[in-house]
């Protein structure tokens, strides 16, 4: 009906009268932060990769070919007239014929499993670790700033590098010791801002009514730590992306034939002189991973961050 | 000042028994130091001469104190692979890695430094927001991908610069970089926040109103106040690199400790991995205590709270 459609003083729905909704401002506030969108897009597309691997990918990531070895990418066949490059494989083959693109795509999954397996484990030990220590403080405080200040001052490669060699490698191995490494960002942050968030008011108000402390923790506590939280997540994720793909560069991460573009680095070390595209494609894809993640993480501190409001 | 010295020091020292216990424990749980000594084709009658010659049939608690009173006294034992002290072996690599931690330190502060002021100067304008970029994009870049990537540009392709040895002071330009960009963000940001801070104080205010030239306040008065926590920062980044280095001299071959630490791990040659792993953590230890009683030093807010 036509008329209804005229806009008068008392035919305005509740929300065109009232001010954006909260949610309204953050939707426009993640929308406007140009970088924050995109990290969300290329790791979106990372995690897509990673999921439909098995779809997308042309060729199979493990299948070797005695002739297909070392094919160049597509570009060489328009630059170079390289008559090997093919459509069948567009970013070229490694040195035992596996098709390069199917196993960036796979190595999609490597890093982000140990990306997201390693934040967790890591996560929960800090985020306990500073949670407590925060809370409590006195003597609580004291034991876990001593438990930083000496994982701190283990170094973190050569520890890594050391434990896995002599443990014996593989992914398991890799995410249990990189996640018992790298709380110590979790837990310095968590235990500054649960030492903030404990002399608010309503924490006085909780405590003052009765509430158990466990209660106060999970309940009052930690919805107001959680933007903080998914910050440190988002770094150690991306430290422990880096880190994997340096252990297996260096021989001592995850084992041949997976994916993983830290081994696939290594793979194309002896080729890197006369295939630079090699070293070059699995550092991109390393590159375009670690970014998409810091961006994310950055942006989710500046559109959640009080001061930023209004 | 006193107080706070003696609780730092205990503090470190009970860090420093903690860390050579987990150290100790971790590469002794692992493998038999007797079965990695006695290679592959010995007999069990072999591992047990030697686990009797060199008192690996002792208890744990006692070959760990052992060991860390050898530790102690600059005596790590005997290198499984080379049959040589660790020690002297640890007193040849160390000039060359120490060669390396100093040089990209410089660098790191050469580039964040001065790129950090000329960002506090105007905030937000486009040189700092390219200086912000740039950290950014660096953040997210493989340390080891860097190098190899600076390897095929200046070593293969335009031939400036050797890929690999030790030998020049040429040999450590590209390891230096690569090894010291990564912590150039966290100088940049840290000048650039401790600028900006200072340059709006009321001292600052005041010598400009008094008339001295704009170098002599921004150099003499702002950028002195502004450094102190970069000098921290940059003990610690020191310590970091140490640890950082067994990746970038792997890739170039620099014959320092964290070369020595990979061949190392790599054949299992344990007293050798021990000894680097308590040497960089000590140092680390060592330089954060340092710069700690000199923040306390400096200012007495940290030594009474």
């Amino acid at each position: 009906m036509s008329t209804s459609t005229v806009i008068g003083p008392g035919r305005l729905s509740p929300g065109q009268m009232l001010a954006p909704t909260p949610g309204a401002l953050l939707r426009r506030r993640v929308f406007g932060h140009r970088s924050l969108m995109f990290g969300i897009i290329v790791l979106g597309l990372m995690l897509l990769m990673a999921f439909g691997a098995w779809f997308i990918a042309p060729h199979d990531p493990y299948a070797q070919s005695l002739a297909t070895r070392r094919m160049p990418p597509i570009w060489h066949a328009w630059f170079w007239d390289d008559p090997k490059a093919t459509w069948d494989h567009v970013l070229g083959t490694d040195k035992v014929g596996r098709d390069y693109l199917s196993r960036l795509i796979y190595g999609a999954r490597i890093s982000l499993l140990i990306g997201v397996a390693t934040m967790l484990l890591s996560g929960i030990i800090g985020t306990t670790l500073g949670v407590l220590a925060g809370y409590f403080g006195g003597r609580v405080d004291l034991v876990v700033t001593f438990l930083i200040t000496t994982r701190l001052s283990m170094p973190v490669v050569l520890v890594a590098l050391a434990v896995v060699a002599l443990y014996g490698s593989s992914l398991e191995v890799v995410i249990l010791v990189l996640g018992f490494l790298l709380w110590d960002r979790f837990a310095v942050v968590m235990r500054s801002v649960t030492m903030q968030a404990r002399s608010l008011d309503y924490v006085t108000a909780a405590q003052a009514i009765g509430c158990s402390t466990s209660y106060i923790v999970v309940r009052e506590i930690l919805p107001n730590i959680l933007n903080s939280l998914v910050v440190v997540a988002t770094v150690e994720m991306a430290n422990a992306i880096l880190l994997e793909a340096a252990l297996s560069f260096l021989g001592l991460g995850v084992q041949p034939p997976l994916p993983s573009w830290g081994l696939m680095l290594s793979e194309a070390k002896e080729d890197m002189f006369f295939s630079p595209w090699m070293i070059t494609l699995p550092g991109i894809c390393l590159f375009m991973l670690v970014l998409s993640i810091n961006l994310l993480g950055d942006g989710v501190r500046d559109v959640t961050a009080p001061e930023n409001r209004n | 000042m006193l107080a706070y010295s003696l609780k730092r020091l205990v503090l470190a020292f009970l860090v420093v028994l903690t860390v050579s216990g987990i150290t100790f424990t971790l590469t002794n749980a692992a493998i038999d130091p007797a079965k990695a000594l006695a290679g592959e084709s010995a007999t069990a009658g072999d591992i047990e001469a030697i686990r009797k010659a060199y008192g690996f049939d002792r208890s744990y608690l006692v070959q760990y104190f052992d060991w860390l009173g050898g530790a102690l006294t600059g005596e790590f034992g005997e290198s499984f692979r080379m049959r040589r002290p660790v020690a002297t072996l640890l007193a040849e690599r160390l000039p060359v890695t120490m060669t390396l931690g100093l040089c990209a330190l410089a660098f790191a502060l050469l580039v964040s430094i001065p790129l950090g002021v000329v960002a506090a100067l105007k905030p937000n304008s486009g040189v700092d927001r390219v200086a912000l970029s740039i950290s950014v994009l660096g953040q997210a870049l493989p340390t080891f991908w860097f190098a190899l990537m600076m390897i095929i540009l200046f070593g293969v392709v335009l031939r400036w610069l050797p890929i690999s040895g030790s030998d020049t002071w040429l040999h450590f330009v590209m390891p230096s970089i690569a090894l010291g960009y990564y912590a150039t963000p966290a100088f940049m940001r840290l000048t650039r926040a401790g600028m900006i801070e200072v340059l709006a104080s009321d001292y600052i205010r005041t010598a400009r109103a008094k008339g001295l030239r704009a170098p002599t306040v921004l150099f003499k008065h702002a950028l002195r106040n502004a450094i102190i926590p970069v000098v921290s920062l940059a003990a610690v980044q020191f310590g970091f690199m140490l640890g950082g280095s067994v990746v970038i001299e792997t890739i170039f071959a620099l014959h320092g400790v964290g070369f020595l630490a990979w061949e190392s791990i790599s054949r299992s040659d344990i007293p050798v991995v021990q000894a680097i792993v308590l040497l960089i953590s000590l140092f680390y230890i060592v330089l954060t205590l340092l710069a700690d009683l000199l923040n306390a030093y400096l200012d007495p807010r940290i030594r009474v709270a």
